[in-house]
């Protein structure tokens, strides 16, 4: 049974070094599945007009397309034309809580996220979303500088 | 100021020097202003409407709408076994998401249908209708209010459920959903005639609501909130400038600002409800009188108007146009959850009432009757009614929002601003919210386009600068005409399709018992 390595994108220059870090990996380790998994952050408690709700559904749809086709499948597409094992997911949510429960699901060995680009006042103020992650997650997390 | 602005801004000085000078030159001292004409034309014309819908029942003075009312929601509280005590506690695990599969995270939560639903009904009701009911009808309206509120869940109950039941979905995955569809798609499930027509009607009279209870009475009562702060000015003006933001959002596309008013109106009313409490618990002593109050007066009526007929009248009219249970207008907001299982939204829209009723205009009621606004002859300890002997007198002489302002402004000198502020974000979210709804009914009746749409939303602007123009009276009975017309046909397909809803309901919940609805949280 392969390894399955979940690679977390945040759609950023950073996510390049993810990947690349992950190939080193799942060279390493031989037989590798790559995840490689974008989340649109997303909160069911958030507010929304009457039109929005109405919309939302198509929005999803749309917001998913455009994730796949922007984040997800180029790099997907560079991880195949490397030779590796690789599929994309994109999923809407909190960025550390979907990456975790994907992780879960998938029965993943490893998560893999470059250092997310937010910082400053938010960073102190909420903090990181790699920070949530690093504390919570059930798997082994690496964050590539 | 350059060439350019120069031409834009000096035929506009020379039109409104112009103006003035004839306003000044032709009109002579005992002309009716601007605001007087559109209160006489739009009284003279909605009058008969009103007079249909309040008519009393035969002998008595108890208008046969509210009978309709009570009796509608006892019937869907006893059809589905007081589901509104019974399903209270699943009804928040559905909001909280425990059901909600994570597949599924990105569509729109039973949250945010339930607040959705919740911006268009939370506002001037919770504030300036309790002060009418309790005006009018004296503290014992509250009793009537919150059982009414209380009847009212199950009645919610149903219209949510058929409302996602019987949507319409597009290839585009786009929804609408309500009355007009249940009525069209569910009478020919059960193979009953008069659905289409239903629909028609529904529709007709949503439109009708969406610009009384959802525009005019909005426009009217910011207008009224502004003047209480800046001084007394012509309510044109204000409606003018409302139908600008309106316009703006609903027809400009301008969506932040409706983006910023959603998310600020919750922090309002918890806001509300917040100062509210604070109220309470310093007079925490007279709580107990005023429950007190509220009760005697519900059968005793304490010598208000009406006495406990008018209490009871106060009570449920205010109720139901606050929480528009069985108005039809929540099953539109709700359908646009994403959901397997119609029951669910039914369930979490049962709490609507809840909040908006049980919790909000109570919350409104005490504070009024605590705050010793309402005047109270010292020996018999009876209200004391105003000179034309329609409503309580007041400390002030105030009614409607102006009273809840000075209630609260008893406990706090400051919150009649912050109220101010509140009743005119919530009058914009109401508005924006029963915009949609009368569209909704709008592209039922004469389908789906960017110059129908149009025409509707230009006209609802319009009624946003009569109803602020116009003076409560004739606004408020309008607007209640309007939103009850809406009851009356809607409830009349609720009492035929409510065996589905039974099965439904029946069926998720043995599948909710036997664990083939999973629980994901």
């Amino acid at each position: 049974m392969p390894t399955t390595l979940l690679i977390g994108l945040d759609g950023t220059a950073t996510g390049e070094r993810a990947v690349k870090h992950a190939k080193q990996l799942a060279t390493l380790i031989g037989d590798c599945e790559l995840l490689v998994v974008y989340v649109i952050e997303w909160s069911p408690f958030s507010f929304q007009t009457a039109e929005e709700n109405e919309q939302r559904h198509k929005r999803r749809k749309e917001e998913i397309a455009a994730a796949l086709s922007r984040i997800v499948d180029p790099a997907v597409k560079e991880l195949t034309d490397a030779g590796f094992s690789a599929r994309g997911l994109v999923r809407h949510g909190d960025v550390a809580e979907s990456l975790i429960r994907t992780a879960t699901d998938e029965g993943a060995a490893q998560i893999i996220v470059a250092r997310m680009s937010e910082g400053g006042f938010v960073q102190r103020f909420m903090g990181s979303a790699t920070a949530s992650l690093v504390m919570s997650a059930p798997v082994p997390v690496t964050v590539v500088a | 100021m350059n060439r350019k602005t120069l031409a834009l801004v000096a035929p506009a000085l020379w039109a409104a020097s112009v103006t003035v000078s004839m306003a000044q030159t032709a009109a002579p001292p005992e002309a009716m202003s601007i605001d007087q004409q559109v209160n006489n034309v739009f009284a003279t014309v909605t009058g008969p409407f009103v007079n249909l819908i309040f008519a009393p029942l035969p002998g008595t003075s108890f208008p046969w709408i509210v009978l309709w009312l009570v009796v509608a929601a006892s019937i869907f509280t006893v059809y589905f076994g007081l589901i509104q005590l019974r399903g209270f506690w699943h009804s928040i695990e559905l909001v909280r998401g425990d059901y909600s599969d994570p597949n599924d995270a990105g569509e729109v939560s039973h949250f945010q249908a339930l607040t959705t639903a919740l911006s268009g009904t939370v506002g001037l009701g919770n504030i300036a209708g309790v002060a009418v009911a309790v005006g009018i009808g004296g503290p014992g309206a509250t009793f009537w209010m919150i059982l009414a509120g209380l009847l009212g869940m199950a009645t919610k109950f149903t219209e949510c459920t058929l409302g996602v039941k019987y949507r319409n979905e597009y290839p585009d995955g786009t929804v609408s959903g309500g009355p007009m569809y249940y009525m069209k798609k569910g009478f020919a499930e059960r193979g009953k005639p008069g659905g289409r027509f239903l629909a028609v009607v529904f529709s007709i009279f949503c439109i009708l609501g969406s610009l009384g209870g959802g525009n005019m009475f909005q426009a009217n009562q910011a207008h009224a909130q502004i003047e209480g702060i800046v001084g007394d000015f012509p309510g044109w003006i204000t409606g003018i400038i409302f139908a600008g933001v309106v316009f703006a959002v609903i027809v400009g596309g301008i969506k932040s600002i409706a983006r910023v008013t959603e998310k600020v109106v919750p922090f309002m009313g918890i806001l509300y409800v917040g100062a509210a409490l604070i109220i309470l618990l310093v007079n925490y002593d007279q709580i107990g009188a005023a429950f007190g109050a509220i009760f005697a007066g519900a059968f005793t009526g304490l010598g208000v108007a009406g006495g406990f007929v008018g209490a009871l009248i106060q009570g449920f009219k205010r109720a139901a146009f606050s929480n528009e249970a069985g108005v039809g207008s929540a099953a539109i907001a709700h359908s646009a959850v994403r959901t397997k299982e119609p029951v669910t939204e039914g369930y979490v829209s049962l709490l609507e009432p809840f909040i908006d009723t049980v919790v909000i205009c109570t919350m409104t009621a005490l504070v009024i009757t605590i705050s010793g606004t309402l005047i109270t002859d010292p020996e018999t300890g009876l209200f004391v009614l105003n000179e034309a002997g329609t409503s309580i007198a007041t400390v002030g002489d105030v009614s409607g929002v102006a009273l809840t302002s000075a209630a609260f402004a008893t406990g706090f000198s400051w919150f009649p601003y912050v109220l101010a502020v509140a009743v005119i974000l919530f009058a914009f979210s109401t508005m924006i919210s029963w915009s949609y709804y009368g569209l909704k009914a709008w592209t039922y009746l004469f389908g789906e386009g960017k110059t129908t749409e149009l025409l509707f939303k230009v006209i609802f602007c319009i009624f946003v600068v009569i109803g602020a123009a116009a003076s409560l009276g004739p606004v408020i009975d309008f607007s209640d005409a309007a939103i009850f017309a809406m009851a009356v046909v809607n409830i009349s397909a609720l009492y035929v399709l409510m065996p589905i809803v039974r099965r439904e309901l029946a069926s998720y919940n043995e599948r909710l018992k036997s664990g083939a609805i999973k629980r994901f949280h």
